[in-house]
């Protein structure tokens, strides 16, 4: 039984069709991976999902209730958060004092009068970020800052973990930390929908992918099937041969890593054609600071 | 039917008016995401410059307007986005709204600098022309008025649907991405819109003097009907915009027209603009929540509480020393500034803290001292009452924006000002028509309070108390939850906030604190008029606030003396009142987008001498109250990171805008 079901979800922005008769969905216990070229929909199925864009037609149900018309509190109470491509740390607050929020909220006023149960250093801890505790969130790397957001959702405990890219910013050794504690995450029977550029995490960790492509799901399936599928390949490399390989996409993950000029708008339009290995690992999100 | 109908027309002249502003205002808006609410001001200024140019200088009126519109008003709005609101579009609404607050005050300092008040008149275009239409009369003027908006419109169609350059400021509006893709370079398209901005003001400005007179405010105020008519359009749409104006123009001639000129109704042509904006903003749409976080903005100094409390008693026992030694005349100065730094204590919780900005803070203050000098042998629970009426005020002015944030909830308090201006605190209840109304001094255990400098004193109290708790609240829980809606209110509400009532709350939180002032003003100044409150002095009151540090206690008391010595300099030297509002406004200008203010480069200064010589200081020291001494230097709040300035890390998240339009962080992803 899916948990999260997107149903024919479009968005346009005035003449741009962002998203275009989207449907795919997430099961509890679960990593999902949402992956495709830069600009192909997939932080605004995010928003559509989490409430912060409102959908041009399609549904959204989440636990077997359509939550197309819920506004953005109501649907992450009923357990669903989500980190930002664009880091959203409360920059003037120090990291305990982030979670240490994010609790409050949730708790609500259950918190004026009883103590809560919740260990944020042992959640700091068990992200990674417990050095940076008493520093303020805006102070800290992007890796860092991206792992804080997690910590601060899951003092919600949420169901439902959407993580928009969440391992840029990243180096090797945290990044595989970090796939495991996804993994771990999933044993407790949450299921999480990530978008990520990083292949060789996605393709490690993630149980089902789908692939948006101009707004469109072109591809869904397991690691093994969207490694191999054509369309996917053209999606990303601009053509299919077969002498691109199954594994070309995979050998050359981690440019993520690397600098990315500008940083500022890329055509979609123009980075699938020209763009030839990276547009998989993707510029990503070169840093929001 | 023939009344109707001038009735209408008169109508249709000033919604053609207002529609040359707003199309301006929406114009400048769209394309750098600027709300200037300096625009009427523009209008003004260059009002005065063209009669200036036709009148004192005796120039041909057909050259003074060519001057004026095309080459003055072009170069000037060209030379304000340079020098002063370039970038702004990135910072957040707090910040932009600064600044061209300051621009607003500036250019009314500057007009009253160059032109001193003085009666002057525009004579209408063309005075002894017209048409009769049936039983009408219509003038050369209204049909030159008309005749321009449609022209206004139709060139603007035509250059944003015609030309490169326009087609590169369309693209902009939704999405400042999509400009680089159209070939539009960003600063060129800013500045060409603020240059058109700028001379549609003029043009507004130009063809309403005749009818409003040549006046700083009235012209200014203007940009109130420009908003209200451009809100109907969400600020973006020009058509829908246009409608607004006309619909605005004819309900304020229906009004004017249909209801009892006599009475309650005798205000209500003022307010037009400010009751048509309020009912387009309850059917707005729910406004979507803003992506795009600005981050780290402030650096609010905490102190722990032994040191505010320490701070607390010491400015107590220092100011009954000081008062010791003040005339009666300087006591009341000295209650004055009590008065303004607790009211910018107000704007601590509500812009230092939550990140909104409140333009009429002043009006609150008023209402809480309307209700206390309503009350007979008023008492400390009386206080409070008033504080608390202030307060439902204060929130049921933010309860139409439960849907809408930042920027609509600014603009709402200023037409909220005028409303209260113009309507309420000239009704016979309250203050009367240029009446004042008595106000007894407050007492305390059943001992009336008469003596002035004891007042002064209490005031003083009331100041650090409520410094002391402002700050232990920004400590708590809901401090913490306050910078976290300020720093990201996406985040908040994907984390399960419902920010709604928080702001709600928090506005009326501050406009209860401003009421306290208000009414503890009253108690010590005996008589209080409308003029004591008026919304044009709450202008300053947030410029000075934001210039001496809005995110500390120690800002806000430095900025109630530097409010309070204003009128004093202004008195005393007349010829330099003008030069004082320039000074202040463009100095916000100028220190606007670091909201933490002079305070916190004292804070710097101090502990900088601190590490220095705090040691050799400690020395000499007695221990001060509170623990005080633990630090080097001594200052009320004490400084955390304050070394990043606002927009050091602001790499470049679109943001500042009013949240509905999501600036979705994908967005400017390559
Ligand atoms: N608020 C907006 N207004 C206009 N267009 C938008 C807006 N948000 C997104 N878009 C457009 O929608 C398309 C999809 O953007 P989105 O951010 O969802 O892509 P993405 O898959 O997350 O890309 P990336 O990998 O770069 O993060 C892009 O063409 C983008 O320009
Ligand atoms: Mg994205």
């Amino acid at each position: 039984m899916a948990l999260l079901e997107v149903d024919d979800v479009v968005v346009q922005f005035g003449g741009v069709t962002a998203v275009d008769h989207a449907s795919f969905a997430v099961e509890p216990g679960r990593i999902t991976g949402l992956i495709g070229p830069n600009g192909a929909g997939k932080t605004t199925c995010f928003n559509v999902i989490t409430g912060l864009q409102k959908p041009t037609r399609g549904h959204v149900r989440f636990a077997d209730k359509d939550i197309t018309s819920l506004s953005v509190h109501r649907r992450s109470r009923r357990g669903m958060a989500r980190t930002f491509q664009r880091l959203e740390a409360f920059g003037s607050l120090t990291v305990r004092e982030n979670v240490k929020v994010a609790l409050d909220i949730h708790r609500g006023l259950k918190g004026l009068v009883q103590r809560s149960a919740t260990d944020i250093d042992a959640l700091l801890e068990r992200v990674g970020v417990a050095a940076y505790a008493d520093e303020r969130a805006d102070a800290i790397p992007t890796g860092a800052a991206r792992l804080l957001e997690l910590a601060r959702c899951l003092a919600g405990d949420p169901q439902l973990l959407l993580l928009d890219e969440p391992s840029s910013g990243l180096d090797e050794s945290e990044t595989d930390a970090f796939g495991e504690l996804l993994q771990e995450l999933t044993r407790e029977g949450r299921a999480i929908l990530m978008v990520e550029h990083d292949m060789d995490l996605v393709m490690g960790v993630c149980d089902e992918i789908h692939v948006l492509d101009f707004g469109k799901v072109i591809a869904s399936g397991r690691p093994a099937e969207i490694r191999t599928n054509p369309a996917v390949q053209k999606a990303y490399l601009g053509y299919s041969d077969d002498d691109a390989g199954a594994e070309a996409p995979a050998e050359q993950t981690r440019t993520d890593l690397a600098p990315v000029g500008a940083g500022g708008y890329a055509d979609p339009y123009d980075e699938g054609a020209t763009t030839v290995i990276p547009a998989v690992g993707g510029p990503g999100d070169q840093e929001t600071r | 039917m023939s009344s109707l109908l001038s009735f209408t027309i008169l109508g249709v002249f000033s919604g053609a008016a207002y529609a040359i502003a707003a199309s301006g205002l929406v114009l400048t808006y769209t394309t750098t995401r600027v709300f200037n609410i300096a625009h009427g001001a523009f209008g003004m200024l260059l009002s005065f410059v063209f009669w200036d140019f036709s009148q004192r200088q005796g120039m041909p009126v057909w050259l003074s307007l060519f001057l004026v519109l095309f080459v003055v008003a072009p170069l000037f709005g060209f030379v304000v986005q340079r020098v002063m609101t370039r970038g702004l579009g990135e910072a957040p609404v707090s910040v932009s709204l600064v600044v061209t607050v300051g621009l607003f005050v500036g250019l009314i300092g500057l007009a009253q600098q160059i032109w001193p008040p003085d009666a002057r008149t525009l004579p209408f275009f063309l005075p002894d022309s017209g048409m009769q239409i049936g039983e009408v009369y219509v003038t050369a003027h209204q049909m030159i008025t008309i005749a321009l908006s449609v022209v206004v419109a139709a060139g603007l169609y035509l250059l944003l649907n015609r030309t490169r350059i326009g087609t590169a400021m369309r693209a902009s509006v939704d999405n400042p991405d999509l400009l680089k893709l159209y070939g539009g370079k960003p600063s060129q398209v800013a500045a060409l819109s603020w240059a058109i901005g700028s001379s549609l003001a003029a043009l507004a400005g130009i063809l309403l003097t005749p009818v409003i007179g040549l006046d700083y405010y009235e012209l200014t105020l203007l940009v109130i009907s420009a908003y209200a008519a451009a809100m109907l359009g969400r600020l973006k749409s020009l058509p829908l915009t246009f409608v607004g104006a006309m619909g605005l123009g004819l309900l304020q001639s229906y009004a004017v027209a249909y209801l009892p000129s006599e009475g309650a109704f005798a205000g209500v042509r003022a307010v037009v603009p400010a009751l048509f904006l309020f009912a387009v903003v309850i059917v707005m749409p729910q406004a979507q929540l803003r992506i795009g976080q600005v981050k780290g903005l402030v650096s609010a100094p905490v102190p722990s509480l032994q040191r505010s409390v320490g701070w607390g008693v010491g400015l107590v026992v220092a100011m009954a020393v000081v008062t010791l030694a003040l005339s009666d005349s300087n006591l009341l100065l000295a209650g004055t500034a009590a008065t303004y730094a607790m009211v910018m204590l107000s704007l601590v919780l509500l812009t230092g803290y939550g990140g909104h900005v409140s333009l009429a803070q002043f009006t609150f203050a008023g209402v809480g001292a309307l209700a206390y000098a309503k009350l007979d042998s008023p008492n400390l629970l009386g206080l409070f009452v008033a504080a608390a009426i202030a307060a439902l005020v204060g929130a049921l002015v933010a309860l139409p924006v439960l849907r809408l944030t930042g920027l609509y909830l600014a603009l709402s308090t200023l037409a909220f000002g005028v409303l209260m201006d113009k309507l309420v605190f000239q009704a016979s209840f309250a203050f009367g028509f240029n009446g004042s109304l008595p106000a007894e001094p407050m007492s305390v255990l059943g001992i009336a309070i008469t003596e002035p400098r004891v007042y002064v004193l209490l005031m003083v109290m009331f100041f650090a108390a409520m410094a002391v708790a402002l700050l232990a609240l920004r400590r708590g829980r809901l401090g913490r939850v306050l910078i976290a809606m300020r720093d990201s209110p996406a985040a908040c509400g994907t984390l399960g906030l419902d920010m709604r009532w928080f702001r709600v709350a928090l506005f009326g939180m501050s406009a209860g604190m401003a009421g306290l002032a208000g009414a503890l003003f009253a108690g010590l100044r005996g008589t209080i008029a409308a003029t004591d409150f008026q919304l044009l002095s709450s202008l300053p009151l947030l410029l000075l606030a934001v210039v001496c540090g809005v995110t500390s206690a120690t800002g806000a008391a430095f900025g109630g003396v530097f409010l309070m010595l204003l009128p004093v300099l202004q008195s005393n030297h007349p010829e330099l009142a003008g030069l004082a509002f320039a000074v202040i406004g463009f100095g916000a200008v100028a220190l606007g987008r670091d909201p933490n203010g002079l305070a916190n480069l004292g804070f710097k200064l101090g502990r900088t001498l601190g590490v220095r010589f705090g040691p050799q200081v400690r020395g000499f020291l007695p221990a001060l109250p509170g623990g005080g001494a633990r630090r080097e230097a001594g200052s009320m709040a004490e400084p955390t990171t304050p070394e990043r300035t606002p927009y050091d890390d602001l790499a470049g998240p679109r943001s500042g805008d009013q949240q509905e339009e999501v600036a979705v962080g994908g967005t400017a992803r390559g």
